[in-house]
């Protein structure tokens, strides 16, 4: 650490960081485009330029008579910024003058307007006029640039952040410059449209309205949207993304920057792959009863859930006065009283006949809960590990030239092969309370063999199908409760039909693959009448108050040795450490 | 004393032929070479700075101080690359040394070569030099038939091998890390700086570049010694302690509206108006110079009046030019529009910016637009503060670009806007179109 000087305040600041930086911790906003930490620097948008010079031993300062860009220029101890004098206005007044030149003025019809730093910039360091009599520079929009990114060729203020990152993050290298000058684009090659699976996050670093991302373009202003902190659930890398909603409907999901969970950047699967939530397919209402028998058979031959008959299901009473009573609460009645009883019967009977399948989707919170309401019940309920989606292999980038993996100590990220948030979280919680993970296979096997004649089948799966091997090994249970987001042949298989809710509808803590612990938070309302899996579980094993993740991480503290973290560090907004 | 000079770059030159291995061995040729290998590497590097030697190319720093930025004892490899991308506007005398008399300028590179430690040089040629690019091809198989090239050349133990390298056509790739990303296959994009190539250049290995003149320059030095160098041109001005002096010949491109352009090799410190009157017969049709460029159109201008200062390293910087550049004089006649001229100048630099930094790519088509809309007689007087301003706020010395094509472009609106701004209010004025047709920049 050494002192630099940012604006006549002095602070310490790690020599490897930029005057950006700089500047950062001392409070002062340096304004740039090009650059990107994440990313090689090419000092190019020239946004950043301070005046810089050295303190001397003897306390008098030299400057250099010009200016220099902050986001070269590495903080040594010693020197002095100066960031609000009449030259450096000058040159950002200047400069943006310049970067709206051929800018068009359509930020009414613009997606980035709202979080553009054109606007912002221009709001604060610009001019309010341009001297320009000329006709601006017309480049056409290119739609095709990728599947998920449209390329809006005249708002671009060649910053080249999403050039880099192609090479430098994905290592796709699909975008690139054309043209030169004043006249120069981005691009892609012809019949090579940007399709990496890191693609959406050149919208996220596009400082500009330049590219777009064709799922939200035209969707939502963004000054409706409200932003909650939440971690994605695609895979076991488990990043930290931030869901922009607005009035309980989910618009998009950006990453939010985590150096200890992935960085700053996401993946396309994790980024697009939410739709389900908010599709059909929803459960959005408990349901007690099975269904009919030819719907039984359907389901074996995987048919569309909605073409299945009701006839003799209750379908749940509507009315304001009937809320309530339909998922009944704590006090008994509805569906988690007749739950609550069953299974309490079956623990009575034999808890040896009954199995609880936790599914890797599931909280930390909510394993506990489940895990300790069963096992309340009878000790010798069987609790296994819900299916861990395995796809493919580990996917590491930046790629080399032939779409070669990097090698270990380049890798800049990692969709990883193993597709749910929390196997290690919910794993903990098993080898506390049955002393062992048994796998989902082989409790499978199990229930085929007519082991047991109750299951507890927790999904929160993503679509996909079930095999029907599956299916049928649940088919001969007497008692079959399932708590889904979605509805599966499993939940149509059911005797009571739990509906849950989303990362995005509930709060709650993974561990990621690494042991990091992260916490969702509620961003939007579960659709109809789903509830949070934590507050079913809560009410279904009678325990007193709402559900507060934060007081569950205390007991799970206590409860289990290797989360004894969670007892004596929050889960801040980066994360907590708790098996290292 | 300009009469009574014998050319010494020049001397096998101007015959329209090219200079084979033979006729330049029998001419003493490679004796610098030897007399390199005979001396320690620092020992050629000392006599380089001795000698008093600036680059060729344009900015005129000290070759030998340069070749002492390489890192001591570095493992290698070490690059040496030939800046032969002679684009400024008006500049030829690269094309001439390499066409005429191939083998002086690779001397020249073996022996910086030796004297850097450079284990493969790149020779970056303009694709348009064929003619150069094929007496180079020729030199160098013969340099390796003689064993002046290739291993432990001469029996010195050194050994060097050179790539022959043709650009793709482009201002900036003249520029020198502009040049060593066109070298690796890349955009020619220049590169902030630090780190400079002499620390990390092509493929990231410690690289210096240098101008095909100051090869040939170096080939010399090594031949008749420091002192004989120094014993040409205008000597150090004792008043400033920072100036390198401006020794040697220099050749000297002279174009334009004048009788006779060409080539000359001069000391340096000849005056434009000697180059005009002496050697290229006198600006063309019995006019008179209205204004002339001095070393490269990015240098600015010289006015009429200014046409007796010295063209050596420090004359041009004195009434306002950025620098002697190039040397490449490009004489205007009195009937030329200095309208239509920086209305030219600036096209070239916008259709040659590469478009990097935000000022200079927009500053200099910017520039062009107004100058455009001022030739067609709908100019105003705030256009000539508009320019002023873009002047002002585009290069490496207000700070805002990486590297100087942006001064370049900047100083000739400065020099035509000091210069000659009456020209520019009358014109707007006066509501007149040029009516000098634009003829299309090559594509």
């Amino acid at each position: 650490m050494g002192s630099v000087f940012i604006d006549d305040k002095e602070i310490d600041v790690d020599p490897k960081s930029n005057l950006i930086q700089a500047a950062r911790e001392a409070g002062v906003e340096v304004p740039y485009y090009c650059w990107h930490h994440d990313l090689s620097v090419v000092a190019s948008c020239r946004m950043c330029l301070v005046e810089v010079g050295e303190k001397k031993p003897d306390g008098s300062v030299a400057m250099l008579p010009r200016l220099v860009p902050a986001c070269q220029t590495p903080a040594k101890p010693g020197t002095v910024v100066r960031t609000n004098t009449d030259k450096v206005k000058a040159s950002r007044e200047q400069t943006l003058e310049y970067l709206l030149l051929n800018h068009p003025l359509d930020c009414s019809i613009c997606d980035q307007a709202g979080e553009c730093y054109l606007q912002d910039y221009t709001y604060k360091f610009g001019r309010s006029h341009s001297r320009l009599n000329e006709p601006k520079v017309q480049r056409l929009d290119k739609y095709h640039i990728g599947e998920q990114i449209a390329l809006f060729t005249d708002r671009c203020v060649m910053c080249t952040r999403c050039v880099r990152f192609t090479r430098e993050i994905s290592g796709t290298a699909e975008l690139h410059v054309i043209n030169r000058g004043s006249v120069e684009e981005i691009d892609v090659r012809p019949g090579h449209p940007c399709n990496n699976k890191l693609a959406g996050n050149v919208v996220d670093i596009c400082p500009v309205g330049a590219l777009c991302s064709k799922d939200f373009l035209y969707k939502k202003r963004v000054w409706w949207l409200k932003h909650a902190d939440s971690v994605c659930t695609g895979c076991s890398t488990g990043c930290s993304i931030v869901v922009d909603q607005n009035e309980d409907k989910m618009y998009r999901i950006r990453p939010r920057e985590n150096p200890q969970a992935q960085g700053s950047f996401m993946c396309d699967e994790g980024r697009f792959g939410w739709k389900h939530l908010q599709g059909e397919g929803r459960l959005t209402a408990p349901r007690a009863g099975r269904l009919a028998v030819a719907a039984a058979t359907a389901v074996g031959s995987h048919a569309e859930g909605s073409s299945l008959s009701r006839s003799e299901s209750r379908v749940l009473p509507q009315s304001d006065a009937d809320f309530q009573d339909a998922w009944g609460g704590t006090s008994g009645g509805g569906i988690l009283g007749e739950v609550r009883s069953a299974i309490a019967s079956m623990a009575k009977q034999d808890g040896r006949r009954f199995v609880a399948i936790v599914s890797p989707f599931m909280t930390c919170e909510e394993a506990y809960l489940l895990c300790d309401y069963l096992r309340g019940l009878s000790k010798h309920i069987t609790l296994a590990m819900g299916e861990v989606p395995i796809v493919g292999e580990d996917d590491l980038y930046p790629k080399g030239p032939r779409g070669e993996s990097p090698t270990a100590d380049n890798v800049k990220f990692t969709i990883r092969a193993e597709k749910c948030p929390n196997r290690l979280g919910v794993e903990a919680v098993l080898k506390r309370f049955q002393g062992e993970v048994i796998p989902f296979d082989v409790v499978l096997k199990s229930l085929a063999s007519g082991a047991f004649d109750g299951a507890y089948y927790v999904g929160g799966y993503p679509p996909h199908e079930i095999p029907s091997g599956v299916v049928r090994a649940f088919e001969g249970l007497k008692l079959l409760i399932v708590q889904d987001l979605l509805q599966t042949p499993l939940s149509d298989l059911a005797d009571y039909v739990l509906a849950s809710a989303s990362f995005a509808e509930r709060q709650g803590t993974v561990i990621n693959h690494k042991g990091l612990a992260q916490s969702y938070r509620v961003a939007v309302r579960p659709p109809g009448e789903a509830r949070a899996d934590g507050r079913i579980l809560m009410e279904l094993s009678g325990r007193k108050g709402l559900f507060h993740s934060p007081t569950i991480l205390k007991e799970i503290a206590t409860e289990i040795p290797a989360l004894s973290k969670f007892g004596k560090e929050e889960v801040g907004t980066q994360g907590l450490m708790v098996m290292a | 004393m300009s009469e009574a000079f014998q050319p010494v770059l020049l001397k096998r030159c101007g015959k329209n032929t090219t200079v084979g291995i033979d006729a330049y061995l029998a001419d003493g040729g490679y004796q610098g070479l030897k007399n390199a290998l005979a001396k320690q590497p620092g020992e050629v590097t000392q006599t380089v700075i001795d000698s008093g030697l600036r680059g060729r190319g344009g900015a005129g720093f000290s070759t030998g101080t340069k070749w002492t930025f390489l890192p001591k004892g570095h493992p290698g490899p070490i690059y040496l690359c030939v800046n032969g991308d002679e684009s400024e506007p008006g500049t030829f005398n690269n094309r001439v040394l390499i066409e005429e008399d191939p083998h002086q300028v690779l001397e020249g590179l073996v022996i910086a070569g030796y004297a850097i430690g450079a284990s493969k040089s790149y020779f970056y040629l303009r694709y348009e030099y064929g003619r150069g690019y094929r007496a180079l091809e020729k030199a160098i198989e013969e340099m390796y038939s003689r064993n002046l090239l290739g291993k432990n050349i001469l029996g010195s133990g050194y050994s060097l091998d050179i790539h022959l390298h043709r650009g793709a056509g482009a201002y900036i790739c003249g520029e020198e890390t502009g040049l060593i990303e066109s070298l690796e296959g890349k955009r020619a994009w220049p590169r902030i700086k630090p780190p400079f190539p002499a620390i990390e250049g092509a493929f990231r290995k410690p690289t210096i570049v240098n101008n095909i003149e100051t090869l040939a320059c170096v080939t010399h030095i090594l031949d008749r010694g420091p002192d004989w160098f120094k014993t040409i041109g205008i000597p150090k001005d004792p008043n400033n302690p920072r100036d390198g002096g401006s020794y040697g010949p220099k050749l000297y491109c002279i174009s334009g509206h004048v009788d006779k352009p060409g080539l000359v090799e001069l000391p340096l410190g000849v005056t434009a108006r000697e180059l005009i009157d002496n050697y290229a017969g006198g600006v063309w049709k019995g006019r008179k110079a209205k204004a002339v460029v001095p070393g490269g159109i990015s240098m600015g201008f010289l006015s009429a009046a200014e046409l007796d200062t010295p063209l050596d390293f420090n004359g041009p910087g004195k009434v306002g030019c950025l620098g002697l550049g190039t040397a490449a004089v490009i004489v205007i006649d009195d009937q030329t529009s200095m309208v239509d001229v920086l209305y030219n100048t600036c096209r070239f630099f916008a259709h040659e910016s590469c478009g990097q930094c935000t000022p200079c790519r927009e500053g200099t088509a910017w520039s062009t637009k107004i100058l455009k809309r001022i030739r067609e007689g709908q100019g105003t007087m705030a256009d000539l503060k508009t320019l002023d301003d873009i002047s002002k706020t585009i290069g490496t010395m207000p700070g805002t670009t990486i590297c100087g094509l942006a001064d370049g472009a900047a100083w000739p609106i400065k020099n035509a806007l000091q210069k000659f701004r009456p020209e520019f209010e009358e014109f707007i004025k006066s509501g007149r179109r040029s009516d000098l047709r634009e003829v299309a920049l090559a594509h």
